[in-house]
């Protein structure tokens, strides 16, 4: 139970940076249109500034020098690349991301090597925030920070899950930062322009509002959030030059299942699809041990076997993808989807 | 009039299609006596199975208008449904001669595409694309899952000599093997080419050009593009079952994002504008692969650029960009461009070699440590922890780039004029 | 297969609208339209700007599914179908600005439209120059447009008349007998226009046609009745006399422009 909690809390945190990487694609899909392929590498980049910033000016300094750095870059990228691009139409605009995701990952490759890198923690976050504990006899009890071996130590008959404060911190960058993007949304004025140039951005243009520059700052917004899921995720799950192609997959499918150019569904999908990831590793189940339970077990010898053998655990990487064609079959605009293509 | 809006129309003259079908013929047979190393057999054979996959991959891309980025899924299970019959066939379960094994994998393509497909193509564009990324990671995902089939890190291998030769054919020397792709190659790029010129085929370029309007004079969009789709699964599993015979091994990655990306890079590259567009990008892609790849390690970032820049500057790519020159000197004013081209090219060369000196080093300095900072470059000693070299590369880019700059003026001034001229022809031609 | 072989509606009558009505979220824009075409009747669909004459179009071709009411076509309903049924029942669309495809030529944009009709479906194990049926129908409507010298020309390089032609074309390839044209001489000088109501005419010969026009001397030249469309209801369907003389149709849109034509008309 006090397990639960736990894979819980870190569903919900790996939801939330899903959700901070899939925002800014929806963002940039909605605002122009186009489908960043290369969304997932700018998340790669933040991951990769920062460590390398990290050792050079410190992890806080880095939390905010990293996503501009990021941003900047892709700004750049929309001025001089995509932009020209926008003319072809909408593939052009994916393909030329998608070569791009190419270049920056080989370019990572060239100067950080092949392997993962140690980008860690800091000192100062690393540690658990709180502890759960299932004692015997008095159920759930919540306690703070590390618990007393005398509650949790292995003889104590008591099972307990730690919760790490970088976890918190996750969540906590992520809320601050989306809660930070829909006040700007919603509430200044250049976001009231943002959210005019979405959807008339001839109107937007006409009523003279410097539409492509807005376009630039959204597409640098976007990377930049991207840049900013990097810099602290990157440090809770791996960096290496691979990680930008294993999440990008995944953040097409939140945004595919939540429906396009929604937030709202963007962010289900992003939750659902964490717990599931999450929770899916420690379910040992699969369709021929249940069926043994039962009394009825399949023989190895059955054609079907391979397949029934199969546990939920060995599953995890490929259930956001089996979410995604169970959408399509049953309720293809997604979740909340609004815009069609 | 707008030049950058190319016409997708074969014009054809009878005769013309049979010397070209009579070449491209000659060619694939002769090809072998020309080249004759065992290199460039290893070359001719990919190409070969290449060629099938990437004119599969174009009826989406070129035809459709479909950007699929999980393409090597269907040669891929087209390959190792032909393994594990070439397998069977082997030790006697299954009694079906390895020239048919290709078909087997066909039939594996065609059956994904199938399922698959109705999924997939519930959508469009973008969002299709982003299926065809998520199915392709699942399908490469499962890879490890079922290890009975996808034969876990190490693959399946079969042994394409089996029983009595016929004829004197066992498919041991490559050479046999060759031919056998060869008449592969040759049938389906026939079919296929036969394909654009069906009342299915057309109405797939309509979907391709505006798929609203298809639906308003009778015609259900999706099942179109669901109809294209297994027809396209069916070659691409043909071009995977050749695979499994020419290696006799199909490892996971036959099914993955690397290869599904590499026939989207040089299918666009070839140019997904004119049929013989992705069959030079399958000649691009074994060149690449075989011997660029040798050549640097560099390989996969210059690809990248190159792919950029395509993109940008040439989205038809190379095939467009010939039959653009093709017209000009159709119009007989393609000597008056060779000086311009000229300048290009040669400033093309000295940017290239520049950022090349400058890559190497950097892949020296990263990969090649334990050799010292000394390292080669055509012949050229240079030292990579000297600021010579560097200073010395930074200048002949930055001295190419402005030769570029000035030339590409010249060359788009002479290209606009004329394309003026050629105008003004056909306008004169037409009024006759 | 070939459309026309289906059977009128009760009392002759092509296409019948009833009560049809359309939200958009809260704003309704079609409020209870009503409307029975008779067949072989040319009717103009009239109505100012904003008044719902391209969505009542994209309601009955089925681009756009309705909120309530029905739509039927000889007598079935067809509100709710896709545009592709909708189609192969006999009713056939164009465009207020030019749907062709691109990049194919001429000739291929108009084949494309006649395949379904000739029962060509999905298949791929044939030739497209072998069917000749397709091929000879394509040949005449080339000629019936005037577009044959322009048959390999890409839709891209058409002048603007030339392109309105090859959208009626490929509307009316498909030899549906209900032909709805969404503003087919928009953007036309006096002379193209006298031209293209002849084309229309032509081509739409024995056919039940429902035209949105602005052009008041295309509509009185052209129409057996007027049907008048403001705020997404039809407050007049009428012969031409009449409508010019109801009250409430002088009140909501002739009036100023009756006056004008009239106006003209003396001077002449």
């Amino acid at each position: 139970m006090e397990t639960f909690v736990v894979f819980f809390l870190n569903g919900i945190s790996y939801g939330l940076l899903l959700f901070m990487l899939s925002s800014g694609l929806t963002l940039i899909f909605s605002m122009m249109g186009v489908l960043n392929f290369a969304h997932a590498s700018f998340y790669m980049l933040g991951a990769y500034f920062a460590y390398q910033l990290t050792g050079l000016v410190g992890f806080a300094a880095a939390l905010v020098l990293s996503p501009l750095l990021v941003g900047l870059l892709g700004a750049l990228f929309e001025r001089y690349s995509l932009r020209k691009v926008h003319a072809f139409g909408h593939v052009p605009e994916l393909l030329i991301t998608f070569g791009l995701s190419y270049v920056i990952e080989q370019l990572v490759r060239l100067y950080w090597g092949s392997s993962t890198v140690d980008y860690r923690v800091p000192e100062a976050l690393s540690g658990t925030l709180f502890t759960v504990a299932n004692v015997a006899g008095q159920g759930l009890t919540l306690l703070g920070g590390a618990a007393d071996p005398a509650v949790c130590g292995p003889d104590t008959g008591n099972s307990c899950t730690q919760f790490p404060i970088y976890r918190g911190f996750m969540a906590l960058v992520a809320l601050f930062m989306l809660g930070s993007l829909w006040l700007l949304l919603t509430r200044t004025r250049i976001g009231l322009i943002i959210q005019a140039a979405l959807t008339h951005p001839e109107m937007a243009q006409a009523l003279g509002h410097n539409v492509p520059r807005v376009m630039m700052g959204v597409f640098g917004g976007g990377c930049a959030l991207a840049g900013l899921a990097g810099v602290i995720g990157g440090n809770a799950f791996v960096t290496e030059p691979h990680m930008a192609a294993s999440v990008g997959a995944i953040i097409f499918v939140v945004v595919v299942v939540g429906g396009m150019g929604s937030l709202a569904g963007a962010f289900l999908a992003s939750l659902l699809i964490g717990l599931m990831q999450t929770f899916a590793v420690i379910v040992d189940v699969s369709v021929a041990s249940v069926m043994q339970d039962m009394g009825n077990p399949v023989s190895f010898d059955h054609w079907a076997y391979p397949l029934l053998k199969i546990t939920v655990a060995q599953m995890a990487p490929i259930l956001p993808y089996l979410l995604l064609v169970l959408m399509l079959i049953l309720r293809p605009k997604g979740l909340l989807g609004t815009r069609e293509e | 009039m707008d030049h950058n809006i190319p016409r997708y129309s074969f014009k054809p003259i009878n005769l013309g299609r049979w010397v070209i079908w009579s070449l491209f013929a000659i060619i694939l047979l002769g090809a072998p006596m020309l080249f004759t190393s065992s290199l460039a057999m290893t070359m001719l054979s990919k190409m070969g199975i290449a060629i099938i996959i990437c004119l599969s991959y174009n009826m989406l891309l070129g035809q459709g208008g479909m950007l699929s980025f999980g393409h090597a899924v269907y040669s891929g299970l087209g390959a190792f449904a032909a393994i594990h019959a070439l397998v069977k066939a082997a030790d006697g379960s299954w009694n079906i001669p390895v020239s048919l094994i290709p078909l087997v994998g066909g039939f594996a393509g065609w059956l994904v595409a199938v399922i698959l497909g109705s999924v997939t193509t519930r959508k469009s564009g973008t969002i299709f694309a982003m299926i065809t990324l998520g199915v392709g990671a699942m399908v490469f995902s499962m890879s490890l899952m079922l290890p009975e089939f996808f034969g876990g890190e190490g693959g399946i291998s079969g042994n394409r000599v089996i029983g009595d030769p016929v004829m004197g054919i066992t498919f041991g020397p490559q050479i046999q093997v060759y031919y056998l792709i060869a008449v592969y190659c040759f049938i389906c790029t026939a079919a296929m080419f036969a394909f654009t010129q069906t009342p299915l085929g057309r109405m797939l370029n309509a979907v391709r050009d505006n798929p609203e309007r298809v639906e308003f004079i009778g015609y259900d969009t999706q099942r179109v593009r669901y109809i294209a789709f297994m027809i396209a699964g069916f070659f691409a599993g043909i071009g995977g079952g050749l695979h499994a015979i020419n290696d006799e091994i199909v490892t996971a990655e036959v099914v993955g994002p690397e290869y599904s990306g590499l026939y989207l890079l040089f299918t666009f590259l070839g140019g997904a504008l004119f049929f013989f567009g992705p069959i030079l990008g399958a000649v691009l892609l074994v060149f690449a692969t075989v011997l660029l790849h040798e050549l640097t390690k560099a390989w996969l970032l210059y690809l990248g650029v190159i792919f950029l820049m395509m993109v940008m500057y040439a989205p038809g790519g190379v095939s467009s960009l010939i039959m653009m020159n093709v017209r000009v000197a159709a119009f007989g004013l393609l000597r008056k461009l060779w000086t311009a081209y000229l300048g290009l090219g040669g400033s093309a060369l000295v940017i290239l070699a520049g950022v090349a000196v400058m890559v190497e080093m950097v892949y020296h300095i990263k990969l090649n440590e334990a050799l010292g900072p000394m390292m080669t470059f055509m012949g050229v000693e240079l030292d990579t922890h000297g600021v010579d070299a560097w200073v010395g590369a930074a200048f002949v880019t930055l001295t190419g780039v402005g030769m570029f700059e000035v030339t590409r003026r010249e060359f788009v001034r002479q290209w606009g004029q004329a394309q003026e001229e050629i105008e003004n022809e056909i306008r004169r031609r037409e009024s006759h | 297969m070939n459309t026309n072989t289906s059977s009128p509606g009760a009392g002759g009558l092509a296409l019948e609208l009833r009560d049809v009505r359309k939200s958009f979220g809260k704003t309704e824009i079609i409020r209870g339209a009503s409307l029975a075409v008779k067949e072989g009747e040319r009717v103009a669909l009239i109505g100012p700007n904003g008044a719902g004459k391209s969505t009542l179009f994209n309601l009955i071709s089925g681009r756009m599914g309705i909120s309530s009411g029905q739509i039927l076509l000889h007598g079935q309903r067809i509100d709710g179908h896709k545009p592709y049924d909708v189609n192969r029942r006999g009713l056939a669309r164009s465009f207020q600005v030019s749907n062709l495809f691109p990049r194919l030529s001429v000739y291929e944009n108009l084949r494309c439209g006649v395949l379904w009709s000739m029962g060509e479906g999905y298949s791929f194990w044939k030739a497209l120059s072998g069917c000749k049926a397709v091929n000879d129908r394509t040949e005449d409507l080339l000629e019936m447009l005037r577009l044959d010298k322009r048959r390999n020309t890409p839709v891209s390089s058409l002048t603007y008349a030339e392109q309105r032609a090859l959208e009626i074309g490929v509307t009316i390839a498909g030899g549906g007998n209900v032909i709805l044209l969404d503003e087919p001489t928009a953007g036309m000088s006096k002379s193209e226009t006298a031209r293209f109501v002849n084309l229309i005419r032509e081509v739409t010969v024995g056919k039940t046609l429902l035209t949105v026009e602005h052009d008041m001397g295309v509509v009185f030249g052209l129409a057996d009745r007027i049907a008048v469309l403001v705020y997404g209801e039809v407050i007049a369907f009428d012969t031409p006399e009449n409508v010019r003389a109801n009250d409430r149709v002088k009140e909501a849109y002739l009036g100023s422009v009756l006056a004008d034509q009239q106006a003209a008309e003396a001077g002449v």
